[in-house]
Order: structure tokens, then sequence, then C-alpha cells
């Protein structure tokens, strides 16, 4: 039973943390090149467009609820089951969710890489 | 890809790395916390150590931002991947734990997974202009 919570856990991690990415992707690209706009208008003003953008701060959301679930997580499972359970399927689920949501060009070398290193990260924690 | 570009990359993964090793040596000297005393978890950035870790990690964050206000996320996921080599590294020769055969062939893995990604390019551009996507949409659909 406890490992039922425990991968349910993990599920959450996952989809959570895939979530923040794609929204914090979407809302970096949004406020556009960091360094060519703080050239143009100032530091504060970067700071101030990336913190007013609604998918920013959603993203930081889910980030922080994906921490929780980790917290909960740990909890039920064992630290070599849930973080590198929930790190390598992250970054699989994340060129998924790159392709679908935000119409990156994921080609084979990306698909290769992002399967590389869900692998390597699994072997870290063996 | 200029210099500075991968200076950030770089700055991602190393402040990552640096950021949970402080944190996590600096959880060991503060010890156990209680699940009955939560409200301590607030008082354990008090510890320097922690905090040093804390502010690691801010910047591991703004650096993050900042590669993902010019590259593909695909990009810049692989690529900060590097942490997990920078923190086995650090883990051998500055902590002096063991490391063994499979976290060598873990570490191999992602670093063929990192030189994949970063021989492509490292952002898609984006798409066409709805006027000119009706003419465009049967091509790229032939191509996929």
């Amino acid at each position: 039973m406890k490992s039922l919570y425990a991968w349910g856990a993990i599920a959450m991690i996952v989809l959570t943390s895939t979530a923040g990415d794609v929204l914090l992707s979407r809302g970096m690209k949004q406020v556009g090149d960091v360094a060519e706009l703080r050239r143009r208008v100032g530091v504060f003003a970067v700071l101030a467009r990336v913190l007013k953008n609604p998918n920013f701060l959603l993203g930081v959301t889910a980030m922080a609820v994906a921490f929780y679930s980790l917290l909960f997580g740990l909890s039920w499972g064992d630290l070599s089951l849930v973080v590198p359970a929930s790190t390598s399927l992250t970054f699989i689920t994340n060129a998924v969710a790159a392709k679908l949501f935000l119409h990156e060009r994921v080609d084979q070398r990306r698909w290769m890489a992002a399967l590389l290193v869900a692998g390597g990260v699994v072997l870290l924690a063996v | 890809m200029t210099f500075r570009k991968y200076l950030v990359l770089g700055g991602v993964a190393f402040f990552a790395a640096t950021g949970d090793g402080f944190i996590a040596r600096g959880m060991k000297q503060v010890g156990n916390v209680s699940l009955h005393r939560l409200p301590d978890i607030l008082l354990v950035v008090l510890n320097p150590i922690i905090a040093l870790g804390v502010l690691f990690l801010l910047v591991f964050f703004a650096c993050y931002m900042a590669a993902l206000s010019w590259a593909d996320l695909t990009y810049v996921l692989p690529a900060t991947s590097v942490s997990y080599v920078v923190l086995t590294l650090i883990a051998k020769f500055a902590l002096h734990e063991n490391v063994s055969l499979t976290r060598w062939l873990g570490i191999l893995l992602i670093s063929a997974g990192v030189g994949f990604v970063t021989q492509g390019p490292a952002f898609t551009p984006p798409r066409e202009k709805p006027e000119e996507l009706a003419g465009a949409s049967v091509s790229t659909r032939i191509d996929s």
C-alpha cells in the first residue's frame, strides 16, 4: 500500500514539475531574451516584467507543488526510489510536453538526449 | 550560441550542484527535523552553510530563467543535467566519497546525452504568421 502512495507521489511530482517547466519556459519566451532586455530597459524593468508574467507565476506555483509532493513522496517511499524515478521520468515527460505545448522541434537528437539523461540519472542512484 | 550563453548554461549546472551540496552538508549539521516540530524547518536557514546553499540556488534559478528566455526547454534541461556530473565529481574529489562503477556509467550516459543535444540548434524559431501558415501547414505535415 505504501509503495502505491509513493508511486502516486512520483506521478504527482512528474506532472507538476513538467507543468512548471513548460509554464516557466513559455513565460520566459514571452518576456524575451533577458540579457538584451536588460541592456535596453535596465535590470529592474526586466525583473518587473518577469514577476508580472502570469505563466511565470503559475510555473513557480507548480514547482512549489512539485516540491511539497516530493516531501510527501519521501515520507512514503525511499529516497533511492522517489528521487531518481521522478527526476528521470520528468526528463522524458518534458520532451513530450515541450513538443505538444511549446511546439519545440524535438528531433531524434533531442529524444536521444532525453532518454540517455533519464537512464544516466537512474544509474547514478543505483 | 555565444560564449556568454554557454557561460549561463555552465552557471545553471554549477550553482545547482554546489547549492545542493551546501544544503546537504548544512542539513547534516542541523540533524533530523522532527515532523512534530515542523516549524523548525524555517529556522534551518539560520545555519550559514544552508543560507549559502539557498543563495546559490537563487543564482541557479536566475541563470535557468535567463537560459529559458533564449533557448528551448528540451535544449536547456539536458544541458543542465551536467550538474549531476559536477555533483558526482565534487562527491569524489572534494568529499572523498566512494563512487561506484554504475555511477560512472550514469555519468557517461548523461554526458553522451548532453553531447547529443548541444550539437543541435538551441532554439526553435517561432512559427510563421497565421496568413502564411495556411500554405505552410501542408508541407510541415508531410515533413512530420
